[in-house]
């Protein structure tokens, strides 16, 4: 008892007006930063600012997010998945198999929705069922899905997808919009739904603070985490359709590397990665603020690899500035 | 005090490797035949090594998913320098490796200790950092065996008592760790970080200093590695040892080091080590692709964490004070 007189809570006697809270907020600060790229790129290349290019950057980022929405879900209730790009390629290697056999695109959509779906069932099994860290079982799933792809595959890649496979990945809706614009748009509304209007997204915050008072609380911890696990398996598929049918071909390697990329993508979003917190309109910005700086090094001629440098650094200058900060401020106060 | 002896976990891990050793040898004699087992174990030698520093940061709650790119970068860099320096000694060269690889380890943890950034991540990121560094100290090319000395490459494979100087360095590797974590206040504190933080702390431990000294530990052993590994195959580039870090893990859980932390032990994580190592020397002999590698390990991961949590299982919570005075 004698603990609660030394945590003693400072409660401010109003709050700060609406208008305050949102200019002062992450995502604001994110959006900034994104009006900032967007400008320097625009000085920097005179390739940046033309509506053709643009919409080709946006290839950049839309998979990713697509993934990235799920997994903000599922970092806030405090799981991680980290077999998502493995995910990817065993989806991306199931298609390609039923090609083999003569699927149509129907049949290839479904086959790729369904095995991000086993994927992440298997995944939800090992973490909700069992109850085992989802750490490690993702990390396990990470090598067994691709695992499985290099002994289908091989050194072999899957080619002859249908032509009408292509829209996905390939086709426009209108003029530069492309179909995985709306993709895009149409899940990052959905997530945004579900985790700032409806209960189920209440839930994945209560969750995500403390478990244990969300189980007491009448909250079905374990199945509420089943359906994030699902639904990130899911995404994993859907962007596994739009990958494949925009490269035309799978090869086992497909999309290495694509998980640390989503996990940086939602902690640039402002997603708590201890859980609890983070917005879906940050996740969106985040997706931007990628998408731009990416499209924009390539314009300077910047190879890959040190883009990869540049996300690290993101990743964890993302987290530390802000804790650099309030230690900074804390030692001035004292 | 057989049980004492013969913790479950290691013997049973001892019996699997065993059991696979006799499977192959039914078929393929030759599989078990002393100078192979030789072979298999210099070819386990990294793993072991990595294994062991992977065993102490997990055992303080923490995860070093950057071992693979920290070997590899080591590795360049000591390639080039043997390139730039063809005449400098390799004990030189062997210090440098091991500060090198130090100095990425405390990245790591200077980033969890003093700022408390959940460690995987810190090495998620550090992860890709390493790698393109490596890209770009080596403008993305290769340093192939002709450039490099003969004592450079030679090392690793002089012949000393019947057995190559890499399987002699793991083999020291495992008594020092041995001794380190049964006998040294550094080896107790580790355990009792992961065991339970709280307790660790009024103890008189320093949790977070702790952690610091183990991703330290990790990276120097990564960098010794990355010596032995580019002057074993006497090629260094980009993506040398990629995606080791998952095996490196995977040897861990199956050698028993609780994920949880504060739980397992040197031996588990040389066992875990060993039967990865024979899974993948039996696989070309059986007649099974080597892309199956990647799968098994998985596998092996999730049999081994799903065999863990139900060894170690935690009773109910009691919220009841009668229920205790029951029980």
């Amino acid at each position: 008892m004698s603990d609660t007189a030394a945590q003693t809570r400072h409660i401010p006697d109003r709050l700060n007006s609406r208008a305050f809270r949102i200019l002062r907020s992450w995502e604001t600060l994110l959006l900034g930063v994104a009006i900032a790229i967007f400008v320097i790129n625009t000085f920097t290349s005179p390739y940046f600012l033309n509506a053709w290019n643009l919409s080709d950057a946006t290839f950049n980022f839309t998979e990713k997010a697509m993934i990235a929405f799920a997994m903000a879900l599922l970092i806030i209730s405090g799981e991680i998945d980290l077999s998502v790009a493995s995910i990817i390629a065993l989806a991306s290697t199931a298609m390609g198999l039923a090609v083999q056999y003569g699927a149509g695109t129907p049949e290839l959509v479904l086959i790729g929705l369904g095995v991000g779906l086993l994927c992440g069932a298997f995944n939800a099994v090992f973490v909700t069922i069992l109850g085992l860290p989802s750490i490690v079982v993702t990390i396990g799933t990470m090598s067994l899905f691709r695992g499985i792809s290099y002994i289908i595959l091989g050194d072999n890649a899957f080619r002859g997808y249908p032509d009408s496979f292509a829209w996905f990945g390939q086709g426009y809706l209108y003029w530069v919009f492309t179909v995985e614009m709306l993709f895009f748009v149409v899940i990052a509304i959905f997530y945004g739904v579900l985790l700032h209007k409806t209960n189920f997204g209440r839930a994945v915050y209560a969750i995500g603070n403390n478990p244990t008072a969300a189980l007491f609380s009448g909250i079905r911890v374990q199945r509420v985490k089943f359906i994030l696990f699902l639904l990130t398996g899911l995404m994993s598929g859907v962007a596994a359709i739009c990958l494949t049918s925009r490269l035309g071909s799978t090869r086992p390697s497909i999309a290495t590397g694509m998980e640390l990329e989503v996990v940086t993508m939602v902690v640039l979003g402002g997603i708590n990665i201890l859980g609890g917190s983070g917005s879906i309109p940050g996740v969106v910005i985040a997706a931007f603020v990628m998408g731009l700086v990416t499209f924009g090094l390539g314009l300077l001629n910047v190879p890959g690899i040190v883009m990869s440098i540049f996300i690290g650094l993101l990743l964890i200058g993302v987290i530390a500035l802000p804790r650099l900060w309030s230690m900074f401020t804390a030692r001035r106060a004292s | 005090m057989l049980s004492r002896l013969f913790p479950a976990r290691e013997t049973i891990l001892a019996s699997a490797i065993m059991l696979l050793l006799v499977i192959v040898a039914s078929r393929f004699h030759g599989f078990v035949a002393p100078s192979n087992l030789a072979n298999v174990f210099n070819d386990t030698a990294p793993l072991i090594i990595l294994a062991l520093g992977q065993t102490v940061v997990i055992l303080t709650r923490c995860i070093d998913l950057s071992v693979a790119a920290n070997l590899a970068l080591t590795g360049m860099a000591t390639a080039m320098i043997n390139v730039a320096l063809p005449g400098l000694p390799i004990p030189v060269i062997i210090a440098i490796a091991v500060m090198l690889g130090a100095i990425m380890g405390a990245i790591n943890g200077v980033l969890v200790w003093k700022l408390a950034i959940p460690p995987i991540v810190v090495t998620l990121g550090t992860m890709t950092i390493f790698r393109g560094i490596i890209f770009l100290i080596s403008d993305g090319k290769w340093v192939n065996s002709h450039e490099m000395s003969a004592a450079f490459t030679g090392f690793p494979r002089a012949a000393f008592l019947g057995l190559p100087v890499l399987s002699w360095t793991a083999i020291a590797t495992v008594i020092i760790f041995a001794i380190m974590m049964a006998r040294t206040p550094l080896g107790r504190s580790i355990f009792a970080v992961g065991g339970n933080p709280h307790a660790a702390v009024y103890t008189g431990i320093n949790v977070g200093k702790t952690q610091f000294f183990a991703f330290v530990i990790s990276g120097a052993l990564a960098g010794l590695t990355g010596y032995l590994w580019v002057a074993r195959y006497a090629v260094a580039y980009v993506d040398i040892a990629g995606g080791f870090e998952l095996e490196v893990v995977a040897a861990c859980v199956i050698g028993g080091i609780s994920i949880a932390g504060g739980a397992g032990s040197v031996g588990g994580a040389v066992l875990g080590a060993i039967f990865l190592g024979v899974v993948k020397n039996a696989l070309p002999v059986v007649n099974i692709s080597p892309f199956w590698q990647l799968a098994i390990s998985g596998s092996a991961i999730l049999i081994a964490v799903a065999f863990n949590a139900r060894a170690g299982r935690a009773k109910g919570r009691i919220i009841l004070k009668t229920t205790e005075a029951n029980s």
